[in-house]
């Protein structure tokens, strides 16, 4: 588990960090927390020449409110997301959501950044970022740029981050003050990575009915998805068991199960329901 | 001091360890030591066409490669430890290093030796390997039918063994009112030790004597292995096991590579280090289990059982592991019967070889699957004619007055009272409650089950003559020195090596009771060929009922000699002196005494000894058993299972185990957990996964799930004490029972839970998804 020959070397400020990029000829990485970039490492899976280290970056570990949306700072900590009064107040389902990565070890040094960025299609926060319509706050070489994340995540590792550039933050839609949120995860008993995991917003409205609700799901496939057939069936409606259970049934319309040894697709498929299922009846049947 | 034995004293281990002051193997240091890695195959089976060796040998620090061609002649082939007799034993060639082909994925193919370790990585990558890549066979039922691919030419359909103990005859299962038949597979896992493999090697050019650190639960095994392998005198050899973070089986064996680093520090006259990486021990260390067990279960309807007749094909991997040849024959096949009286049992064992990791002894060896076995058809039988599995057991039980008990198979169970902590674990459970509460949830649409394992284990490996009877190439029996200084502070030397189960706490509550000293006062010294005449080791559950009795012997002894020297110094009879508290005292007479420590200067100095009495204070005991223990017990897992999804919650675990005497009832629970987490870890999460072509799909952490704290609930544990007449402390064995029982256990309360489905099996790991399946496919669906 020794990774090949790297250089590291810190960058004190954005810019200095784009800067380092440019000049290591495509053999540089950023490393945040490391706690994804290093296994790959570690199993040679990934060679970078330079390791350029942002985690000094303390504009980076900042969290604002502007306007409808909270801007989460990059370098923010799973453990400082989960625990921040912002955060908490205004969209619990992120702090719900980084409460179960990991460990205390992995949530103390992972970063919100580094795991967007990462794309894994394991990871939990993606669930969240595409239910709180999430936005990644890019600099470049050509200055900032704002992309949906699920126009910045387009496949199992795989981002439209361009060259030479650093996540600096990832913004998060407030949701309507009246609705209420959860994240459930089943997770691989092996790695605790979500096999599938449900992140999911609802509220009604003064008269009883459906006015918002906002699915994400994550793990089972190759990239997060957000479950609108079931979005689309519950709008309107007034909750009640058979109409979560129908409109739940629609929860892997829009994924792609995938399937390994552990889980089959069939098997992701029934738990994509039956998560979904959970997560709703405790925001909108549950008092 | 008095009452050590049986107190719950903190492992006196704990703090040196937890503030960093162990020394682990990769703690080592030495001047101009180089570092070794070893390239490994990634084919499970290939014929090795050519090896090119010079880009890596040009790289900068590297100082050697060596190949399976440049070692052939130099050392030999690595041999198993136990050649079971009346099997037709076919015992092919462990070469250190592979030399025309590979059979298994991690088989070594090159060592390479550099200045440092990062450089040695490096070089792996530039050694290139012309394999021919052939087919492989992966499943050992496979393995066995004609025209399968041959793991050794001249193998005939890999059958590495046959053996046969116990015969049944076919009128007593045809005749039977009832007979249940079932199919288990114990499936393939890994011990995983927290710290991986390691060996040091240092040589001696000017005295000839190679000393090598490595990662064995039995240093003096590896020193009569690795001396025959390395053509080096035992007296030139010495072998030190340092702190070990477990073993649980996987370091008994003597591998290859211990020899491979052993050799290389010989040969370039500087010291080697070699750190087995994570993901290399996956494939490079042996695995435990893999055994499919065909049983049948022959009876009345009344409950009384007649007969068992056991199949067991066991996969042994591409060679056979020091241990491998005897856990699916001896250590399983003569325990069939587990703790019922059963008058008839025959075992009839395959050993195949396969093209994958050979498998070897894995915390209980043998044991954990032959109670799988029993107690998973015992329930099955209860079933099927509708009694409750309590009572069936009951009925079958071994009864108390028939202890010395010889079971079906010619092993006698030193002692034992079954009933006893079966009664103990249905009180803490409550038992009538609660298959109340279990129906009354039922009603509510609740999964529950409930599910017992009343095990008993052969531990305390053994009586010398058995032994040898059975093939294993060891003398089984233990030796301790109980050495006391001129102070009065004593040195205990153990041929037994401890490597997480506190042996420096539980012996030296044996000699601190013994001696009536403080604890404080004694130093224990274990795993040192050098210091230590000779040892058998750590595994089979046989420390205290075997190392710790010479121990006890031993200090036995010292107090003996002490009495003559104080007698004599108070002029008083022998007889009239007693020993208590640490003094000599003689009988009736206040003030005439002598404390321990004054004897202990006083046999040390010599200035007035007995007439005759040779000087100093120390005993030594070879203890040799005259049979092995059996500790036994009761288990029981409540599971509730989700059916929505098959999720498995293991609500309650309680557990009464009988091991004999206890001397520290904390760290004998320590052990029961321990061993109940790798139990419940094999029922439900752990299984190695092998593709068709015997690629390791389950080759890291993140697909092999091992057990974690917060899957279990508190485990509630108790003891009950009934002493083995087999040694002076009346110990049995502690460190396998948890693992032993606890499969049972949970698999049968989760076939319990799964009733109204009429599951009968599903095979281990239990994942969510193969339960959920079973419900769906269920009768009651
Ligand atoms: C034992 C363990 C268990 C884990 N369990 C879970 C789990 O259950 N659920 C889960 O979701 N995750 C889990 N993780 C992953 C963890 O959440 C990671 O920390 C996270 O995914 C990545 O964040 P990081 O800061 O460590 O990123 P790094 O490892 O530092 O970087 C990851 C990638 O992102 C890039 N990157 C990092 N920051 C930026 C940035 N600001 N701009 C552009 N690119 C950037 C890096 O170049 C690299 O390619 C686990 C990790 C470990 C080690």
């Amino acid at each position: 588990m020794i990774p090949v020959k790297f250089d590291y070397i810190h960058a004190e400020s954005v810019e200095q960090a784009i800067r380092l990029q440019q000049e290591s000829n495509g053999e540089g990485k950023l490393i945040a927390g490391g706690h994804s970039l290093l296994p790959l490492m570690k199993f040679r899976l990934t060679e970078p020449g330079v390791l350029i280290d942002i985690s000094r970056i303390s504009q980076l570990k900042e969290v604002r409110k502007e306007g409808d949306r909270i801007v989460v700072g990059a370098l923010t900590t799973h453990h400082a997301a989960s625990n921040d009064p912002v955060i908490k107040e205004h969209i619990p389902l992120l702090a719900d959501t980084v409460r179960q990565i990991g460990d205390l070890q992995v949530r103390n040094r992972g970063t919100i950044g580094g795991n967007i960025a990462h794309a894994d299609p394991a990871a939990d926060l993606p669930a969240a970022a595409f239910a709180l319509d999430a936005q990644v706050i890019i600099q470049g070489e050509d200055g900032e740029e704002t992309m949906p994340v699920d126009q910045f995540i387009v496949g199992p590792l795989i981002t439209m981050m361009p060259e030479n550039s650093i996540v600096t933050a990832v913004s998060f839609a407030i949701p309507p003050r009246h609705t209420r949120s959860v994240y459930l995860k089943y997770f691989h008993p092996a790695s605790g990575y979500p096999v599938v995991g449900v992140a999911a917003i609802a509220g009604v409205d003064e008269s009883g009915v459906i006015d918002f609700v906002r699915i994400g799901i994550t793990g089972v496939g190759d990239i997060a998805y957000r479950a609108e057939s079931v979005e689309q069936t519950l709008l309107g409606q007034t909750p009640s068991e058979a109409m979560i259970q129908e409109a739940s049934r629609l929860a892997a319309e829009e994924g792609e199960m995938g399937n390994d040894f552990f889980t089959s697709s069939e098997y992701r498929e029934h738990l994509c329901k039956v998560y979904t299922e959970r997560a709703l009846r405790s925001i909108l049947l549950a008092n | 001091m008095a009452n050590v034995i049986g107190a719950s004293l903190k492992r006196k281990e704990d703090p040196r360890l937890l503030t960093g002051n162990g020394r682990f193997s990769d703690d080592i240091q030495l001047p101009g030591m180089l570092h070794a890695v070893i390239l490994r195959s990634p084919h499970a089976h290939a014929k090795i066409k050519k090896i090119h060796a010079e880009e890596a040998l040009k790289s900068q620090g590297v100082v050697a490669v060596y190949t399976g061609k440049d070692l052939e002649g130099k050392i030999g082939p690595v041999p198993s430890s136990w050649l079971v007799p009346d099997a037709n034993l076919k015992e092919a060639p462990q070469y250190p290093l592979a030399i025309d082909y590979v059979r298994y994925v991690g088989d070594g193919v090159a060592l390479i030796i550099a200045e440092d370790r990062y450089v040695a990585r490096d070089a792996l990558d530039l050694i290139e390997v012309e394999y021919e890549v052939l087919p492989a066979v992966v499943h050992q039922k496979e393995a066995m039918q004609e025209g399968v691919p041959l793991v050794h030419g001249d193998i005939e359909n890999n059958i590495a063994l046959h053996w046969k103990a116990g015969e049944v005859a076919d009128e007593i299962i045809n005749d039977a009112e009832v007979v249940v038949r079932e199919s288990f597979y114990v499936q393939r896992v890994f011990p995983s030790p927290l710290e991986t493999r390691a060996a040091i090697g240092q040589y001696d050019a000017g005295s000839g004597e190679l000393t090598l650190w490595c990662t064995s639960q039995n240093p003096h095994i590896h020193r009569m292995v690795l001396s025959d392998v390395l053509g080096i005198s035992e007296a030139k050899l010495r072998v030190i096991a340092p702190d070990m973070g477990g073993g649980f089986g996987g370091k008994i064996g003597v591998y290859p590579d211990e020899a491979l680093v052993g050799y290389a520090a010989r040969d370039l006259k500087r010291p080697v280090k070699w750190i087995e990486q994570r993901s290399e021990h996956f494939t490079a260390s042996n695995a435990g289990r893999d055994e499919i067990i065909d049983v049948e279960l022959a009876g009345k309807r009344d409950g009384t059982l007649l007969a068992i007749r056991v199949k067991n094909t066991a996969n042994l991997g591409a060679y056979l592991s020091t241990m491998g040849p005897g856990v699916a024959t001896i250590d399983f096949g003569l325990m069939i019967t587990g703790a019922y009286d059963i008058p008839h049992a025959s075992c009839e064992t395959f050993g195949v070889y396969t093209n994958t990791t050979p498998t070897d002894a894995y915390r209980g060896a043998g044991k954990p699957e032959a109670t799988y076995q029993i107690e998973r058809i015992i329930d099955l039988y209860a079933r099927e004619i509708g009694m409750d599995p309590i009572e069936l057991r009951r009925k079958n039980f071994v009864r108390k007055e028939a202890f010395p008990y010889t079971n079906a198979q010619g092993l006698l169970y030193d002692s034992g009272d079954y009933e006893k902590p079966l009664e103990k674990a249905l009180e803490t459970l409550n038992y009538e409650e609660l298959r109340q509460k279990q129906r009354e949830l039922s009603k509510q649409g609740k999964l529950i089950g409930i599910g017992f394992s009343t095990y008993v284990e052969l531990c305390g490996f053994g009586p010398s003559e058995v032994a040898g009877a059975i093939g294993f190439q060891g003398g089984v029996w233990e030796n301790s020195t109980v050495r006391v200084h001129p102070s009065g502070k004593v040195t205990v030397y153990c041929g037994t090596s401890p490597h997480g189960q506190g042996h420096a706490t539980t012996f030296g509550q044996v000699v601190a009771e013994k001696l009536g000293i403080p604890m404080d006062d004694i130093e224990l010294v274990f795993s040192d060929t050098k210091s230590i005449s000779m040892g058998w080791g750590t595994y089979g559950s046989r420390s205290t009922a075997v190392g710790g009795a010479a121990v006890s012997i031993a200090a036995d002894r010292v107090v003996e000699k002490a009495k003559k020297i104080a007698a004599h110094e108070l002029e008083a009879s022998e007889e009239d002196i007693v020993f208590e508290n640490g003094k000599f005292q003689v009988k009736g007479v206040p003030g005439q005494q002598r404390t321990f420590q004054e004897i202990a200067k006083s046999a040390n100095m010599a200035w007035n000894l007995p007439e005759g009495m040779e000087p100093s204070l120390e005993a030594q005991s070879f203890f040799k058993p005259e049979n092995f223990v059996y500790p036994f017990g009761t288990h029981a897992a409540v599971v509730e299972i989700d059916k929505d999804t098959g999720e498995i919650e293991l609500k309650r675990y309680v557990c009464v185990d009988d091991v004999g005497r206890v001397i520290n009832p904390l760290t004998a629970e320590g052990q029961v957990h321990g061993g109940i987490a790798q139990g419940v870890g094999q029922a439900l999460w752990e299984g190695a996964v092998y593709s068709k072509d015997g690629q390791l799909l389950s080759g890291t952490l993140m697909d092999y799930a091992l057990p974690k704290a917060r899957f279990f609930p508190r485990i509630e544990s108790a003891f009950t004490e009934t002493p083995s007449p087999v040694n002076p402390l009346g110990a049995k064995g502690v460190g396998e029972t948890g693992t032993t029982a606890s499969i049972a256990a949970v698999m049968n309360a989760v076939m319990d839970a799964l009733k109204p489905y009429n599951v009968k099996d599903i095979e281990m790991p239990l994942t969510s998804e193969k339960v959920w399946r079973a419900i769906q496919d269920g009768e009651g669906n």
